[in-house]
């Protein structure tokens, strides 16, 4: 939240402000006096760029920070990572031309871990480390400047060869007819460019910063050289201007597995270990040592909510079974994705306070919940929400609710937060509302069940689900019900290729049925059709011509199979 | 049972019956804190600490609302009143319907305590009748009736009988049959006022507030008044005012910014129903002000907060929220952090305590007393001999203990008094070189020596050009603050006899004018053409200089004594706490705590935990020497770093193909092979779960503009 604030001012003023906001007063203190030294130029950075030689001390200075850092316990470690300044997060965009993901990809695939010895390959040595490095810290590089350095300086031919061959290939096959020219053009400039660029870095010419804009057309040369702010600003519109994306046409297609199920996917990732486990379960001993702290603070009327990267469920449900078990308590699984603010009052009402009757708003359940709590003091609730910020509960009206039962002081929440954006849903009252206390627990665990219910556009639907709804349903049909089902089925698979299909129009649909003697009155068939909508197996809509239009919700390949077992039985 | 479904997301588990064995509050406080053995102390201590702080803030709330309340409370019977006169004016009057705007600022959490107590204090002196709605509860004029006339007839059932449930269920149906309608309202309350008037007529006369008020008034309250559905708002005012003949109504409009909105709101036409008073309440700053000199910089608590401390939730206040109750909340975390992490905190309560805690110290903590940095520092002070007795002897540290308890003690006795002093002093300054509030001035005593600060510097060379008027009125004020503390009385012995001192010039300079008076007066008349204070400064600052080789005055050599006298008073007892001896049992000093707690940023952390996995996962393989991250990272990393390179849209084929890439380097394989790079089954799940993962944290959404691509969500990082 606080970081948001930071982009669009820009100024000296606004940079103290921040500083002093992150850092409480710059104290004595060796650790902190550092922190808002490096701070400044980061902050500066945009503008200046790389001109400065004095950055090279601080940048010097940061990298001693966070090596001290780095080897400190993990107290200190946590502060640090207010580090990382509100510019490497919000920054600007710039455009992309290109394979620069396939760049950095090499470029990773390079850097220590496991891979290739430096070492051994001494043609790589020439790499610019602190350029880079500061680069990155530098939290806006100009990416095209700093990639290309590296690009002529560090990438053996080898690689360079691999990089660049498939795509000059790949280019006028693979992209947009639209932007294919523009992009030809560029490759072919490419090298001439580098040689640019070597002179330029040889001569040390001290416009350095304008040698990105050098890229594009000799024109903006002129313009952007004037200063490096507006040159930023160019490069911003230019990236957002014009509504054409570039990127190329390869598809997925290609992949021998197009497409992978939810079954398969699972299988295949359970074979392979997770990377870091050992660490991965330290991080979670450590956040396990708080619970009682949690308790302690739930009971003093704090609600506690835990974020950062990683699944924070088994962190939850290990809390829940460790503290909370011999209280009352409820689980919900915000990330699911028909969990509405009723049943979760109806839950707290029915299940919990064990009460018998319905209401008819929710402001009245949440009225009588108060009230029920208040009087009996004794009475303490404990409400575990995982995911907060899910998608179902993400409603102004719903956090608003959840804020009231918040408040209530024998009602403990607790609750995780995924979404990057998340805070955005309170405003002021209602995190007073909430009371939140804050705790960090990165867990770096696989949102494995939070994304399973999510509709993946990777993952194959098989429709498997889908097709035995729609077999069983059927069979329990007068076999008329079912030619008239199978009618529309067909319909919509005749027109499957038609774009600008809506659906079957009802007067027609009544003649066709009529012509099959399924039916003999419109009103027979709207009977069946109400049976249809009531089981979820059609869905009608209202063209713009006022008439109702019938589509099956069920994706044509399901619907193949659906009418290849129907004529097996 | 597990809490995982593909049907259901709510779970309720409930203990089995009677076996239940909660732990209390004590409990969790022992549990999992440092130096276990006085814990019990310590939690009793937290935990009367802050019922006391609570009780305080609270009392503290109720006073300085009580002005404005009593000014309401005020206007309210004032309304009620005029309509039983019948003279014209009033009864033009009578039309319109009495409304008070409250401004109350933007410091929305606080309003609930102010409502609070204003229609609690409403219901007790003036009517039963107290309606408060909030906006989010009356989106159509329809609720917003049902509401009004649900709390109105609902309250007045429940304050006589105390059967709720009873009520709860009979008021429902109630309302079902009875048509929700102000006439209803009417009836009611005609029914209502008469039954109690005749069914109590002895009593009625008895009670002095009762008497005068046969028709009690119905007070509406509109909490948040910006929030109100326009429309609504004018529509239910319409209809107020055709039963204002029937009804005395009233309204309170809760308004947080300023009271142009009722203008903005409401057209002429239905504003002019309405007799608007504007009432403004006390602006939060200068309720954080008194809440800082009733808790902080008092003797009273003996828990203490450092600078930096400070320093994060005044920030949080003034940046954030202007909220009190969250400065207080802050206030909270920190004493239940410090009791609970510190185990000398048992240290940290009244004197007699104090003292008494001391000697039941067992040997742990003695060692603790010894290990802290203040107690180094005053040991290597002290004689050889002397330091080898303290670093061995417990009894004998034991009874050092007790002196410094009292010194530190004794200290804050000292330095209250003579930060108010030295901030009635500089206050009035031009341009506030040591800030217009107290708490900038506490902020900087307690960072650093105040005398060696540069701002304290041209204070004091501000204050040696005070007039005498200006200044005898300060130090006036200055002794009525010491006038207060017991232990500071040398200092106002001393400071009374200059304020004498300055009497007696009075009489004596009288007689002889000063011959040099009239070319000390003559710049500063050519000065009084303009009006920069600069400029006046500076020339202020020139005399002085001129001045300095003539003769002082007897008046300049008694201000240059007495401000002399101020800065030695400064320099004994304005040091930073961190100076004293035995500070840490007092001070709670981890401002990065309290600031993670309170005003954590979650994006900033999933962003750099997807940075640098390091930070958290301390694997050496994912070391990299700069901001870059290791292939061996977390998926997740490396597909996140990966498509921060894209623009707005991504290709999922040419991602999947660079993170192969790179998980293939990882798992080692040699790079000019042919499989190199190559997608195999394993990769692509791996890709598609990093993938789905991103999109769960918001950074990417699926997007139809073109086959297998999504959308980047979030801005550059490249």
């Amino acid at each position: 939240m606080s970081v948001l604030e930071v982009k669009f001012i820009g100024d000296g003023d606004a940079l103290e402000h921040i500083v002093d906001k992150q850092e409480g007063v710059p104290s004595s203190s060796g650790a902190v006096q550092k922190m808002v030294s490096f701070k400044r130029p980061a902050g500066r950075r945009p503008k200046e760029d790389a001109q400065h030689d004095g950055d090279e001390n601080v940048f010097l200075d940061e990298q001693h920070y966070i090596e001290a850092l780095g080897t400190e316990n993990a107290e200190e470690d946590d502060e640090g990572m207010h580090r990382v300044a509100g510019s490497s997060i919000f920054s600007f965009q710039k455009s992309r031309r290109g394979h620069s993901m396939a760049l950095t990809a090499s470029e990773l695939a390079r850097t220590p871990g496991k891979s290739v010895s430096f070492g051994s390959a001494p043609d790589i040595e020439p790499s610019t480390p602190t350029r880079k490095g500061r680069n990155n810290k530098g939290e806006s590089r100009t990416p095209q400047k700093s990639k290309k350095v590296q690009f002529v300086s560090t990438t053996p031919h080898r690689l360079r060869k691999r990089i660049t061959t498939p795509s000059v290939q790949d280019s006028d096959s693979e992209l947009s007819p639209s932007d294919s020219g523009e992009d030809d053009d560029e490759d072919g400039l490419e090298e001439e460019k580098k040689v640019k660029k070597e002179d330029k870095e040889n001569l040390k010419t001290p416009k350095k910063g304008s040698s990105a804009a050098l890229y594009k057309t000799p024109a903006k040369k002129s313009k952007s050289e004037a200063l490096n702010q507006p040159s930023m600003v160019e490069e911003y519109f230019e990236a957002h201007g014009n509504s054409k994306v570039l990127t190329s046409d390869r598809t997925l297609e290609r992949l021998h597995t197009p497409k992978l199920d939810r079954e398969m996917l699972g299988q295949l990732l359970g074979e392979k270990p997770s990377c870091c486990a050992k660490e991965i379960q330290q991080l979670y001993s450590k956040h396990r040592k708080h619970f009682s702290k949690w308790m302690l603070q739930l009971q003093l009327g704090f609600s506690v909510i835990v974020y950062g990267l990683g699944s924070k469920k088994s962190l939850l449900e290990d809390f829940r079974v460790s503290h909370l078990a011999q209280e009352i308590h409820l689980v919900v699984n915000g990330f699911f994705p028909s969990i509405t603010l009723k049943s979760i009052l109806n839950a707290l009402t029915c299940e919990a306070l064990e009460h018998e009757g319905s209401f008819r708003t929710p402001s009245d359940q949440i009225h009588f919940i108060a009230q029920t709590l208040k009087d009996s003091p004794d009475l303490h609730l404990y409400l575990i929400i995982h995911n907060i910020d899910g998608s179902m509960l993400r409603g102004e009206k719903t956090q608003s609710a959840l804020g009231q039962l918040a408040s209530l002081p024998n009602l403990h929440l607790v609750a995780s937060l995924d979404h990057i954006n998340a805070p955005l849903v309170w405003d002021q009252f209602k995190q007073s509302q909430f009371n939140w206390l804050w705790w960090e627990c990165v867990s770096f665990q696989h949102y494995t069940e939070e994304t399973s219910y999510e509709n993946s556009l990777l993952v194959q639907q098989t429709g498997a689900l889908a097709l035995s709804s729609l077999t069983h349903v059927l069979r329990s049909l007068t076999p008329n019900a079912r030619g008239i089902f199978k009618l529309l089925v067909n319909f919509q698979l005749e027109n499957k290729d038609n774009p600008s299909y809506t659906g079957l129009s009802f007067q027609d649909f009544y003649q066709r049925c009529r012509e099959s003697f399924l039916v003999n009155s419109d009103l027979t068939l709207r009977t069946q059709l109400t049976e249809f909508r009531d089981h979820k197996l059609i869905r009608t809509r209202k063209g713009a011509d006022g008439v109702e239009y019938l589509i099956v919700a069920v994706d044509p390949g399901t619907l193949m199979d659906f009418l290849e077992n129907e004529e097996g039985d | 049972m597990s809490t995982s479904s593909v049907s259901k997301g709510c779970f309720v588990f409930k203990p089995s019956a009677k076996k239940k064995k909660t732990l209390s509050l004590e409990d969790h406080f022992i549990h999992g804190c440092e130096g276990a053995d006085e814990s019990k102390t310590r939690f009793k201590l937290c935990q009367d600490l802050w019922d006391q702080i609570k009780t305080d803030t609270e009392l503290l709330q109720d006073e300085l609302n009580t002005k404005i309340l009593d000014s309401l409370l005020d206007f309210t019977r004032k309304c009620s009143s005029t309509r039983q006169h019948s003279d014209w004016a009033s009864h033009m009057r009578a039309s319109e319907i009495p409304t008070a705007a409250l401004v109350l600022g933007v410091n929305v959490p606080d309003h609930d305590m102010t409502f609070q107590s204003l229609s609690e204090l409403l219901r007790q002196s003036v009517t039963p009748h107290v309606a408060s709605v909030q906006a989010k509860e009356c989106g159509a004029l329809k609720h917003l009736i049902k509401r009004v006339l649900e709390r109105l007839m609902g309250t007045d059932v429940t304050v006589d009988d105390d059967e709720e449930e009873e009520t709860e269920q009979t008021s429902a149906p109630l309302h079902k049959s009875v048509h929700c309608s102000l006439s209803t309202l009417c009836d009611w309350y005609t029914r209502n006022t008469k039954k109690s008037y005749s069914l109590t007529p002895g009593k009625k006369r008895s009670s002095p507030v009762k008497d005068n008020l046969q028709q009690p008034p119905i007070v509406i309250i509109f909490k948040d008044l910006e929030a109100f559905n326009a429309r609504v708002l004018q529509d239910f005012i319409l209809i107020c005012s055709r039963y204002i003949e029937r009804l005395p109504l009233m309204f309170i409009f809760g308004i947080a910014t300023s009271p142009s909105t009722i203008q903005h709101m409401l057209p002429h036409s239905v504003s002019s129903l309405l007799c608007i008073e504007l009432f403004q309440s006390l602006s939060c700053t200068q309720h954080l002000a008194t809440v800082i000199d009733k808790l902080i910089l008092t003797t009273h608590f003996p828990f203490k907060l450092n600078g930096k401390v400070m320093q994060v939730l005044i920030s949080i206040f003034l940046y954030h929220d202007f909220s009190v109750r969250n400065f207080i909340k802050g206030v909270q975390l920190a004493l239940l952090e410090h009791f609970h992490s510190q185990p000398l905190s048992v240290l940290c309560c009244r004197k007699k305590e104090a003292l008494l805690n001391v000697m039941q110290l067992g040997h742990r903590d003695l060692e603790r007393i010894r290990q802290l940095p203040s107690f180094k520092r005053y040991v290597e002070k002290q004689e050889p001999q002397e330091q080898e007795h303290l670093l061995t002897d417990d009894t004998h540290l034991k009874e050092v203990c007790r002196r410094l308890i009292k010194d530190l003690r004794k200290y804050h006795k000292h330095y209250y008094p003579t930060l108010r002093c030295l901030h009635t002093l500089t206050s009035s300054l031009p341009r506030y070189p040591l800030g217009k509030q107290i708490r900038e001035l506490h902020l900087i005593c307690l960072e650093k020596n105040v005398w060696e600060n540069e701002e304290y510097q041209s204070a004091m060379k501000l204050l040696k050009m005070l007039a005498k008027d200006e200044l005898i009125s300060l130090l006036k004020k200055c002794a009525e603050i010491l006038q207060h503390s017991k232990n500071m009385k040398s200092a106002l012995l001393q400071l009374e006899a200059m304020l004498a001192k300055f009497k007696q010039l009075d009489t004596v300079v009288a007689e002889p004018p000063p011959p040099a008076e009239e070319s000390i007066t003559s710049p500063v008349k050519n000065l009084q053409k303009k009006t920069d204070l600069f400029q006046l400064q500076k020339a202020l600052l020139e005399m002085n200089e001129s001045r300095r080789s003539k003769k002082l005055s007897p008046f300049e050599v008694l201000r240059n004594e007495t401000l002399q006298f101020v800065d030695s008073l400064v320099q004994s007892h304005l040091s930073p706490p961190e100076s004293q001896t035995l500070y840490e049992v007092c001070y709670y000093s981890s401002s990065a705590t309290v600031r993670r707690h309170l005003n954590a940023a979650p994006r900033t952390s999933i962003q750099a935990a997807l940075n640098s996995p390091f930070y958290y996962l301390q694997n050496d393989r994912l070391k990299s020497e700069d901001g870059s991250v290791s292939n061996a990272a977390p998926d997740i990393c490396i597909v996140y770093k990966l498509h921060l390179e894209c623009g707005r849209l991504i290709n999922l084929f040419d991602w999947l193909e660079a993170f192969a890439t790179v998980v293939s380097a990882a798992e080692g394989n040699d790079p000019d092979s042919d499989s190199f790079g190559k997608v195999d089954d394993v990769k692509h799940a791996r890709f598609i779960r990093a993938v789905s993962e991103l999109e769960f944290l918001g950074f990417i959404k699926s997007t139809k503009q073109k086959t297998d691509h999504v959308a980047r969500i979030t801005w550059g990082g490249c």
